[in-house]
């Protein structure tokens, strides 16, 4: 186990070298001259020059993407063209806005996909599985953004029962502590600002989380019936084991190998579906920062987005690989037996 | 005879899968939806090519003095903030989203489908080269990495379609992978080698027609995705350039209205979820008609 992580572990740095070699090709090679984008079309020649010069785009692209990658190695993923503050530092301040949005969402998403497409598997063919299958196929086929809208037109045009955008009312804001403001304000026994957090987290979350909830609940009720379908599910029931038994002790646990990979593959899509959630809610992570970084072409921040998405992406793979292995008995991997 | 035997089977084969669709009442439902939306979309585009106006309004001239009217007998799905008739731009950007969904996937099944078939068919560095290429495009998340083309290469809908088109390769590259190594294997195949056929005649006569369905079924279904992501580009503000009708830009677009007048999100998003949906239904159906296996459920 162990010589298998290890192994793929190694085959993880070829992976992120390609990635990295191809964000900064399609930034170096499609992109037009970033000295007119920064200073203006108005520069003079020599101003642009001498801004190419500063910022080593003179030198040979080998070169450039050598440099990139020792400073990225050493945590630095260069200058923003705009504000000229660090990438990592405008990185890592919005981070955990990301993160905290997305693990509520994913665990929405599996809470609600497992417990619908557990039900709709026994239950199949009845109203709530008709029900809820067609709502997940909705669910798919729906943009991310305008269910946002929707949920806001609703819940916050309407009920008034939650504000529209943002993460917390600007006066609770904690000071200081992790960014992840539900840690803080628990931490900081401050149980108002939680709550507060809580109601600007709940529309984002759940428009988030729709889509990967519709995967999942589809994915599960498939795997349920694969499985109810088994031999051993009729020997279960054939000795007398009450229907919950059978659908928990045996069916489901033999149905979550599927669903755990769909779980996992989801949370790496959930980082991209970020992009237009917090672009809708005005949510303050990276997805909304670097849509504002695209438009207005500052490429250091959208190469070092993209290098760490791809990064977490990568990892969120192997770890559901690894999973896989830990939960299911039967999967050996060459290494072992060898 | 042989002859004769082929054309049997193969008739018979696409009459089981056209009798399958229509026995699947979403699945024709589909169909038909997906066939009225391609002559609106084709009788607006010739229309507009001859000079005359199809549709009740101009969709992209407006009427200041007739802004944000509610939906009535005059104005169905009611007007946007520049006095825009919004039923007349929703018709009309189905001509957008259309083209961008058939554009992308043609590109997307085309280069894929052709890269994959290679590395199946003659194996070795090739193939592995081919698919660990393929491999650093999906580690990343493919909207992401379209954007990211967008952010590169400026905004606009031909630099869409190739965004859209350059992140599904992969997919395509792998069904058609997988496909060839499974028909590579047949016996008819090394019958196809002994009697002497060239490699380009092996591929286009017995591998490409056997390796045809999986891929079908993977474009109709990408022309859904495809879709999504124009508006996801088109809302994020990377895609069409204004005046022109596209159904995320003019979602974006009406984001500043949501309370004021939230008729001019609702009927454009309705327009993607139902192409969408028509698409994905569609693409289940053909599935099942093509892959008897599928079809239990």
């Amino acid at each position: 186990m162990l010589l298998y992580f290890i192994k793929r572990l190694l085959m993880l740095i070829p992976v992120l070298f390609f990635v990295s070699v191809l964000v900064f090709l399609i930034m170096r090679v499609f992109s037009p001259d970033p000295a007119t984008i920064v200073l203006g079309q108005h520069t003079t020649l020599e101003k642009a020059a001498a801004w190419r010069e500063a910022m080593g785009l003179n030198e040979p692209i080998v070169v450039q993407y050598l440099d990139y990658m020792y400073n990225v190695l050493h945590g630095d993923f260069g200058v923003s063209y705009f504000t000229n503050t660090p990438v990592t530092t405008e990185l890592l301040s919005r981070l955990p806005a990301t993160i905290e949005l997305s693990v509520i969402a994913i665990i929405i998403a599996s809470v609600v996909g497992v417990f619908f497409g557990i039900i709709s598997a026994v239950k199949k063919n009845s109203i709530i599985d008709n029900f809820t299958m067609t709502t997940a196929l909705i669910g798919v086929s729906m943009p991310v953004f305008w269910l946002g809208m929707l949920l806001i037109i609703l819940f916050s045009g309407y009920l008034h029962l939650v504000p529209s955008g943002g993460r917390i009312d600007t006066l609770m804001r904690p000071y200081g502590g992790t960014g992840f403001y539900f840690y803080d304000t628990l931490m900081a026994g401050d149980y108002e600002a939680f709550f507060n957090a809580l109601q600007h987290a709940a529309l984002p979350a759940v428009t988030l989380a729709g889509y990967s909830m519709a995967i999942i609940t589809r994915m599960t009720r498939s795997s349920m019936l694969d499985v109810l379908h088994q031999d051993y599910i009729r020997t279960a029931r054939a000795k007398g084991l009450s229907a919950k038994s059978v659908i928990f002790k045996h069916a489901f646990r033999n149905a979550l190998l599927p669903v755990i990979t769909v779980i996992g593959l989801q949370f790496g899509s959930l980082l991209s579906g970020a992009v237009l959630t917090e672009t809708v809610f005005a949510w303050p992570g990276i997805g909304a920062y670097s849509v504002q970084c695209i438009l207005r072409s500052d490429f250091p921040v959208i190469q070092g987005v993209v290098l760490i998405v791809a990064f977490v992406f990568v990892i969120m793979n192997l770890l559901v690989d690894l999973l896989y292995a830990a939960l299911d008995p039967r999967v050996k991997y060459a290494q072992e037996s060898a | 005879m042989t002859d004769s035997a082929i054309t049997l089977r193969k008739s018979s084969k696409w009459g089981d899968m056209w009798a399958s669709i229509c026995a699947n009442k979403a699945a024709l439902t589909s169909l038909i939806f997906i066939l009225a939306l391609v002559l609106t979309a084709v009788v607006i585009a010739i229309s507009q090519a001859l000079g005359f106006q199809i549709l009740p309004y101009d969709p992209n001239v407006g009427d200041m003095d007739k802004a944000f009217i509610a939906p009535c007998a005059e104005h169905w799905f009611g007007t946007d903030q520049l006095g825009r008739d919004i039923f007349s731009r929703v018709l009309d950007g189905t001509k957008i989203s259309l083209s961008v969904g058939v554009a992308a996937v043609s590109i997307a099944l085309i280069s894929g489908t052709l890269l994959g078939a290679i590395g199946g068919f003659f194996g070795g560095r090739l193939d592995n080269l081919i698919m660990r290429a393929m491999d650093v495009i999906l580690s990343v998340p493919s909207i992401l990495l379209a954007i990211t083309f967008m952010a590169a290469m400026g905004r606009g809908l031909d630099k869409a379609v190739l965004a859209i088109g350059l992140v599904s390769i992969p997919e395509y590259a792998r069904i058609a992978r997988s496909c060839v190594m499974a028909v590579k294997a047949n016996d008819y195949i090394q019958a196809a080698r002994v009697t002497g056929d060239s490699n380009l005649r092996i591929i286009l006569k017995h591998i490409v027609p056997n390796i045809t369905s999986p891929i079908v079924v993977r474009a109709t279904l990408g022309i859904s995705s495809a879709v999504l992501d124009t508006a996801a580009l088109g809302f994020l503000g990377l895609g069409v350039q204004p005046p022109f009708a596209e159904w995320g830009d003019m979602l974006a677009r009406s984001r500043s209205f949501i309370f004021s007048a939230p008729y001019t999100l609702i009927f454009p998003g309705l327009a993607i979820t139902i192409t969408v949906l028509a698409f994905n239904l569609f693409g289940d159906g053909l599935r099942d008609a093509l892959d008897p296996r599928s079809r239990r459920r």
